[in-house]
């Protein structure tokens, strides 16, 4: 009986330490300590980003940032699923075309979307476009790329089965080949979200009057470091989310392609 | 014939993986194809179902020349090692595959998967997924998969060699009785001497790329026709000069055989009485004796040549270092690429009666 709830409690302990909490309680301790030694405007406390990330909430401009950076993420994001997934899929399909496009991905996976910002607000103006546009490029290799190698590297006894069962190039293509790649189309979709979100800040920093980059951007302006780290603190929570969101959509719904 | 293969040849690089094969495969038997890994079992199995191209040499199923008909139009059902089940369709998808690119019509196609599944001995897993089972039930499902669009033959790339060996057992004679049930022409892959001799009508026996010998098993065993076969068949030990052994000349001076364990009469004998052939036994020293369930298994040493040989449980208890007498019944000598029985001369002076 006593060796039994002592199981348990450490079960518990092992929870507690898993789910992260203590890890967080270590980290805004050793920040809350830190910032005993330096003046908030180098340097502030966790209830001086507290305060500053209510007051941008109450007078709304947090939220009006929110919105504006996670719907440019959301649109360049969408549009690159939209055109990496089925290209991607064409791509590895065709080994010949693949060994075409590969040297090129090899080429411009070594340019980070970061790097074209300039071009990109010369060819797409300082608007929305040129922002959407640098996302679609940012998540459109991880996508792409992740995409071309779950087609490429679809188990070759599983295609073979299918030809034995009399099935032809194109149902093998959509019922073999395709819930196949799905695995890696997903990882790359997860990937693409992240640069996505890389990508959003430089650009809203580098150009434009709102969103989350602006906001960390301008608190420069103002003296205000504080805010800066409302926004860092806001963005992490918003990344930390939707990937948590998609991850956990990942495991309900694709189960059985081999989503872990 | 209803499967013929006629100088078969394929390479890949510089690897012939098939030398001039060529054998014929009755309707309705069950064949195996055995040999060592690289011997090239596996890519016969996969031109036969069209997954790889022979560089030369004619493929007739049925009587129909199949040399360009790709895998697809083929009709052969296929048992991988990895049973290749799709793992994002549940069972019932998988086996019902075959048949919805017939575009069989839907209540058809359920009764179909519902008849295979009892076929199979697992009739409530139609909703698993593949990961869902044990290998044995996997492999059960790939065989219920390969056989739902009811194919003319069915081909098995070593359907047991990812099972383990207590479930393999059980498989095999569940394997023999399930292919007997339909009366399906097949044949499969195997590297397991025990696993062809039991579930095989015929065996094929290849090593590097040729076949060395086509038989059912009983005739494989006793007559090999090759030193190959001689050797790969039974529990087998090569010797080099039988010119030293007692009741043994060398033809041609060549002194090459094989010996399997029942060819040797191991004796300890504790007293000093009489014992037929004693003079035409080896003197023997016992290496190493271990338990095989029916009888003991012995390694002993005569004078420097090595044997394996058989010990009765009810014999008189032999332990490691005791001196043995080796009573040597017969022999395959091996010369070139034949050959021959040879039995102990001793044999053929007395009565036949003791053999």
């Amino acid at each position: 009986m006593e060796k039994n709830t002592k199981r348990s409690s450490s079960g518990v302990w092992q929870k507690i330490l898993r789910c992260g909490v203590i890890s967080w309680i270590i980290i805004i301790t050793v920040w809350g300590l830190g910032s005993l030694a330096y003046d908030e405007y180098f340097l502030p406390s966790p209830k001086e980003t507290l305060d500053s990330l209510l007051l941008l909430i109450k007078n709304g401009t947090l939220w009006a940032d929110i919105v504006a950076s996670v719907g440019r993420v959301v649109k360049g994001w969408l549009l690159a699923i939209v055109f990496a997934v089925p290209s991607g899929l064409l791509i590895g399909n065709f080994k010949h075309v693949r060994w075409l496009v590969e040297p090129i991905l090899s080429f411009f996976r070594f340019v980070p979307a970061i790097a074209l910002t300039t071009l990109f607000l010369m060819w797409f103006g300082v608007g929305e476009e040129s922002k959407v546009a640098l996302i679609f490029y940012a998540s459109f290799f991880p996508i792409f790329v992740n995409t071309i190698a779950g087609v490429a590297t679809t188990d070759k006894s599983l295609v073979e089965a299918a030809s034995c069962m009399g099935a032809k190039k194109a149902r093998t293509f959509f019922t073999v080949v395709i819930p196949s790649a799905v695995a890696n189309v997903y990882t790359g979709i997860r990937l693409g979200l992240s640069s996505s979100f890389i990508c959003v800040i430089a650009a809203e920093m580098l150009v434009g009057s709102n969103g989350l980059g602006y906001l960390i951007n301008s608190s420069k302006l103002y003296y205000k470091t504080s805010w800066a780290f409302a926004g860092i603190v806001t963005l992490a929570v918003i990344g930390f989310l939707a990937d948590r969101l998609l991850q956990f959509a990942g495991k309900k719904l694709l189960k059985h392609f081999g989503v872990k | 014939m209803y499967v013929e293969l006629k100088n078969i040849n394929k390479s890949f690089g510089d690897f012939k993986a098939s030398d001039d094969v060529s054998f014929e495969v009755e309707k309705g038997k069950l064949v195996g194809l055995l040999g060592p890994s690289g011997s090239g079992k596996t890519t016969i199995l996969r031109m036969l179902a069209g997954l790889e191209k022979q560089d030369s040499g004619d493929i007739y199923i049925n009587g129909m020349n199949v040399n360009s008909l790709p895998a697809s139009e083929r009709g052969i059902g296929f048992v991988f090692q990895s049973y290749a089940l799709f793992p994002f369709m549940t069972v019932n998808a998988n086996i019902a595959y075959g048949l919805k690119v017939q575009k069989k019509d839907k209540a058809f196609i359920k009764q179909r998967v519902d008849e295979l599944l009892e076929l199979v001995g697992l009739p409530d897993v139609g909703k698993r997924y593949p990961d869902q089972l044990s290998g044995g039930q996997r492999q059960r499902i790939a065989l219920a998969r390969a056989l739902a669009p009811q194919p003319e033959l069915l081909l098995l790339d070593e359907p047991f060699a990812a099972i383990d060996a207590k479930v393999r057992k059980e498989l095999r004679t569940w394997l023999r009785e399930t292919i007997d049930k339909i009366g399906i022409t097949s044949i499969f892959v195997t590297h397991d001497q025990d696993e062809a001799i039991e579930v095989a009508d015929e065996i094929i026996i290849t090593n590097q790329g040729r076949v060395e010998q086509v038989g059912n098993p009983v005739e494989i065993y006793l007559e090999p026709k090759t030193p190959f076969v001689a050797q790969f068949i039974g529990q087998s030990v090569m010797i080099d000069d039988i010119g030293r052994l007692k009741g043994f000349t060398a033809p041609n001076g060549k002194g090459t055989a094989v010996i399997r364990p029942e060819f040797l009469e191991i004796n300890k004998f504790e007293d000093d009485g009489y014992h037929e052939f004693e003079s035409a036994m080896e003197d023997a020293v016992v290496e190493d004796i271990s338990f095989r369930g029916n009888a003991f298994e012995v390694r002993a040493d005569i004078d420097g040549i090595k044997v394996i040989g058989r010990y009765p449980l009810s014999s008189p208890k032999l332990k490691r270092g005791d001196s043995v007498k080796i009573f040597i019944k017969k022999l395959y000598t091996i010369d070139g690429g034949t050959t021959e029985i040879l039995v102990n001369k001793a044999l053929d002076v007395s009565d036949l009666y003791y053999i």
